[in-house]
């Protein structure tokens, strides 16, 4: 691996970061990215399926799982972690992540004071893997023009400033991430910004040290030279120099190890990091600097010559031809009136010449030459995808069967009667649609509910009707008034034969039938009545067109069997609403002698 | 957080408490006090359980994070003869100690304040052993040696075996790898039951997650009975939320001869224990010349660095800390109120101005505006006291709102009379350190 990210590179953000994730998105639309460079974001709290973002003056949504692996399932190219959890859940998060087999290729860990063992063994695992870790303690890492790491870089302002926007030519490594940000500054005033830069962390044991970078940046072309940033206390920058006397090194060098002030003290004051104390002579700024230096590299005699020292190696580079001048890319500067929407909508648009359907003009899809019926318009707003004809044949079937039921059952009665009131069709239809509920159509939801717990769980129908009886409730779905095996609802003979013709595979129905041999053999009328069979069918359809079961528990929790009979009562609820007009019928009162009157006197 | 020293005392309370898990085959009476004078000392022996310290002959030595006591002549354990300390004696002798301050051979200077008496254990030299272990790069490395005592640091490297021990390695290899490295020269008699205490000792440093553990001399006695004489023993700080009930509560004292902190750099301390954001100080010279008011942890050492460099000499740095990680402006006030405070008590013996530097790199996601808030209200506060000692104002900073910042900060100073130059990231971080310095003499 030459490069650590690129242009497409995607990651999964664990703990939902907003402003963190904000700079990412924003610097990803400012440098021209085509995706953005967070695909998911594990959120192990939060009950939301996503969260909006802004993406330039638009917004997008970001999908929310409660789990990496969960995330992974669903995003297999993010071959990046951001793991932004507290020194508390860091550790697990790595090691989970390491144990999903080649998904992350880089890891990032930010918190700060995790317990040093466990970071070694979080280092350690992560690297008989292959896994880079940045951090702990980090701030992150960046490639200009490609992919940035949460908050490295600071504002939108100071990464146009420092050139962070487009690739340079220096490799750049250091400890601490404020002065990261410092180091990119003056490399951008002093040469011609960076072309990746990792701040590897402050604790004391980090996963990818100053080598390991650097031997990355080394077989990295876009690189010309790189800048260590070391600090006292600890001897990785040894590791350095011996790279660049065996030759595995040999692009220049600019280092300064900052921290020589300790020598000035005993000991006893803590400058700066966790990592930072000399335990021996070498350790401390002093010998390293001197060190590097005799080794070749470039060292200035303090840092405030840093800017100087960059400078000139910079030139004398360009003077080579080893870097060339770099024509700097247009920025698109994001708009500062931005303003978060209130309302989402994901199925129809009316903002353009002619309003569509999930993409598709009205036009298209309105008139008979189109091919599209009225099922077909209902997947496409319903489900926001056109399903196959034998589906959308099942739901317009499904629709017609349920369309009225006589002027007795409770819905119809209740609109009867409100148009008898003298009120309109919609104050009619909807004291109608007002009754639908769990007594009355409700029974479609519990069967589809009940039916696929059954069959999910593999209970036998034995075990199906032990299962439903512990619940306290009739099984949704079985049983007629008058209805039996031997006198059966052609209702659903007639779904029972299309279904047979036309599914590819109806294994809930199946199902659903072996129940009903065994309720019919307790008493007869105990059949799969037609709420039940349009449940199961619709769970058999939805498995067929591919939805996994989460995707279905989702339809079925938020009413959308419901609404089948919903909306096709509609039609019965009407012809009732306008059949009383047409009567004319007179104001309804109840009569008395059909009350039962049972009020007690009271005592005045 | 680090890793930090804690009392001899202390450890041994770890062992005795963890003692049944880890060392089950060994016993080990834990028989110390930690005692601040000779009374202390005497009410001690009047209670239930300590018994020993009127019957047995005792030893006595400061516990208070420095090696060599033996050394520096500051262990008991003879009156006339070795063995014969008694209760009074000893009494007596810390009672002498704590009247007067002491010198280390190191130079290290201060009051001995903290003592840890035990009782003596006969023992021949052949008894004792070393052992340690602490990480050396990413590995764990365990000492062990069959000379224990103050010589084992002279000719370590023939006397000591070293066991390097992976991070990652299975209890049963570690077993192994211990077993197939003991030193050599164990006697036939006790190298069975060193070898597993060695084990155990590792185990018991790894999963209490020490940083750092030493026990020398180990002495072992007949009947598998083990006499810890000596033990240095640094924790894992940042472990200490997973070791709540393993450690208990645990103090980290300051080293001896570490003048105890000002009243202001413990109540910065406080501030910075209290606060999500991070707040550091240490006075280096209450009377230099030079103030820092840095933000962020980096930042705050390349200005010492340079300051240190620049002026050519050190003791013009008054102090070093840092401010990072978001505080509020009352907490940036704080922080300002004590740094202000501190450098208008004396002025400089030269005659010469002070020099404040508030500096810092480009912040990553800090409001600068915001936090100069609190350093705004606080120079109004200070300015009359501020100029009473001529001081020059250098203020570099970048990051977000920084210009809002800059300019707020560079109004306040005008309206109060001080003086005051301002400089964003277009001028190097640590460049105000050379032009005050420049404009100085």
């Amino acid at each position: 691996m030459s490069k650590l990210f690129t242009k497409d590179t995607q990651a999964i953000f664990w703990n939902n970061n907003r402003s963190a994730i904000q700079r990412m998105l924003d610097y990803d639309y400012t440098i021209g990215r085509e995706t953005p460079s967070i695909a998911a974001i594990v959120a192990p709290t939060s009950g939301a399926k996503f969260d909006k973002f802004f993406w330039g003056a638009e917004e997008i949504m970001i999908p929310l799982y409660r789990s990496t692996p969960e995330a992974v399932e669903k995003h297999k190219n993010a071959d990046v972690l951001l793991n932004f959890g507290s020194f508390r859940t860091a550790y697990d998060v790595v090691m989970e992540a390491i144990e999903l087999d080649g998904q992350f290729k880089t890891i990032m860990v930010t918190a700060e004071g995790i317990p040093e063992r466990r970071a070694r063994i979080m280092n350690q695992a992560a690297r008989d893997k292959g896994v880079t870790v940045i951090g702990p303690a980090t701030v992150g890492a960046i490639a200009p023009g490609a992919f940035k790491i949460a908050n490295i870089g600071g504002t939108i302002e100071n990464i146009i400033n420092s050139k962070l926007t487009r690739c340079g030519s220096c490799g750049l490594v250091t400890r601490s991430g404020g002065l990261f940000n410092e180091m990119s500054n003056i490399i951008a005033l002093s040469a011609d910004g960076i072309a990746e830069g990792v701040a590897i962390g402050g604790d004391r044991f980090v996963g990818s040290v100053f080598i390991d970078n650097l031997l990355r940046m080394e077989s990295n072309p876009d690189v010309k030279y790189m800048i260590l940033l070391g600090e006292v206390g600890g001897t990785e920058e040894y590791k350095v120099i011996e790279a660049v006397k065996s030759g595995k090194i040999k692009k220049p060098i600019i280092s300064w190890c900052i921290g020589t002030i300790a020598k000035h003290f005993e000991s006893g004051v803590q400058f700066g990091h966790a990592g930072a104390s000399a335990n021996a002579d070498r350790e401390t700024a002093e010998a390293k600097n001197k060190a590097m230096k005799e080794a070749g590299f470039y060292v200035p005699d303090s840092f405030n010559d840093i800017p100087a020292t960059i400078h000139k190696v910079y030139e004398d580079l360009l003077g080579k031809g080893i870097i060339k001048t770099i024509a700097e890319p247009e920025i698109k500067l994001i708009s500062k009136n931005r303003k978060a929407r209130n309302f989402i909508c994901t199925i129809s648009d009316d903002r353009g010449e002619e309003a569509t359907y999930c993409g598709i003009p009205i036009s298209k899809v309105a008139t008979p030459d189109t091919g599209f019926s009225v099922g077909d318009v209902m997947s496409l707003l319903w489900f926001k995808r056109r399903y196959p004809k034998w589906a959308v044949q099942f739901i317009e079937t499904v629709l017609k069967t349920v369309a009225d039921h006589g002027p007795a059952v409770s819905g119809a009665h209740n609109a009867k009667v409100t148009a008898r009131a003298g009120k309109d069709v919609v104050s009619s239809l909807i004291a109608g649609l007002l009754t639908i509920g769990p007594r009355f159509g409700g029974a479609i939801d519990g069967a589809a509910k009940y039916f696929k717990y059954g069959y999910d769980n593999n209970l036998s129908p034995k075990e199906f009707l032990a299962y439903m009886k512990k619940q306290g409730i009739p099984i949704p779905g079985i049983g007629h008034r008058i209805k039996s095996l031997r006198n059966p609802d052609l209702r659903i003979v007639g779904l029972k034969k299309y279904v047979n013709e036309n599914f590819p595979s109806h294994p809930l129905l199946d199902y659903a039938l072996e129940v009903e041999q065994l309720t019919t053999s307790k008493k007869d009328n105990l059949i799969l009545n037609v709420d039940g069979t349009i449940g199961v069918l619709m769970v058999d359809m939805w498995k067929e067109l591919g939805y996994d079961d989460d995707e279905i528990a989702l339809f079925i929790d938020a009413g959308a069997l419901n609404a089948f009979f919903i909306l096709g009562r509609c039609i019965g609820f009407i012809g009732h609403i306008l059949d009383e007009k047409r009567l004319n019928m007179p104001m309804y009162r109840h009569p008395w002698d059909d009350i039962l009157y049972d009020v007690e006197t009271a005592e005045i | 957080m680090a890793q930090r020293a804690i009392r001899e005392y202390d450890g041994k309370a770890l062992f005795s408490k963890h003692w049944e898990k880890y060392f089950s085959g060994f016993h080990y009476g834990f028989k110390s006090v930690l005692v601040s004078s000779g009374d202390e000392l005497r009410k001690k022996a009047e209670e239930h359980g300590f018994e020993w310290l009127k019957q047995e002959p005792l030893v006595a030595k400061p516990d208070m994070l420095f090696g060599k006591r033996g050394k520096n002549g500051l262990v008991l354990f003879k009156d006339k003869k070795p063995g014969d300390v008694s209760l009074e004696v000893a009494a007596n002798w810390i009672d002498e100690k704590i009247s007067h301050p002491t010198t280390l051979l190191t130079g290290q200077h201060g009051t001995l304040t903290h003592f840890i008496v035990e009782p003596f254990t006969p023992h021949g030299e052949e008894q004792e052993y070393y052992i340690s272990a602490t990480t050396v790069g990413e590995d764990d490395v365990l000492y062990m040696s069959t000379e224990g005592g103050m010589e084992v640091e002279e000719g370590w490297e023939e006397k000591v075996t070293e066991v390097v021990i992976p991070i990652n390695m299975q209890d049963s290899n570690i077993d192994h790898l211990v077993r197939a490295n003991a030193p050599a020269d164990l006697p036939a008699n006790k190298k069975e039951s060193f070898i597993s205490f060695a084990i155990d000792f590792f185990k018991f440093y790894r999963d209490l997650n020490f940083a750092y553990l030493e026990i020398n001399p180990l002495v072992m006695l007949d009947n598998n009975e083990m006499a810890i004489l000596d033990l240095v023993a640094r924790l894992d700080d940042t472990a200490g939320y997973l070791m709540e009930d393993a450690w208990g509560k645990i103090e980290y004292p300051t080293a001896f001869g570490m003048e105890d902190q000002s009243e202001e750099e413990k109540a910065i301390a406080n501030a910075d224990a209290r606060s999500g954001a991070s707040l550091k100080l240490t006075i280096l010279n209450p009377m230099g010349r030079i103030w820092t008011m840095v933000a962020g942890g980096g930042a705050s050492v390349v200005y010492a660095d340079t300051i240190a460099d620049l002026s050519g000499n050190v003791s013009e740095l008054a102090n070093y800390g840092e401010y990072s990680g978001g505080p509020t402006t009352g907490e940036t006030k704080f922080y300002a109120d004590t740094v202000f405070d501190l450098m208008t008590r004396f002025k400089d013996p030269k005659g010469r101005g002070k020099i404040l530097i508030i500096g810092g790199a480009i912040a990553n996601f800090t409001d600068v505006a915001k936090t100069f808030t609190g350093i705004i209200q606080s120079l109004e506060e200070y300015a009359q006291k501020l100029k009473e000692v001529g001081v020059k104002i250098y203020v570099r900073r970048g990051g977000p709102n920084y210009k809002k910042g800059l300019k707020d900060i560079k109004e306040a100073a005008d309206r109060l009379g001080l003086y005051m130059e301002v400089y964003g990231p277009e001028t190097h971080v640590t460049d105000i350190v050379r032009m005050s310095l420049e404009n100085g003499e």
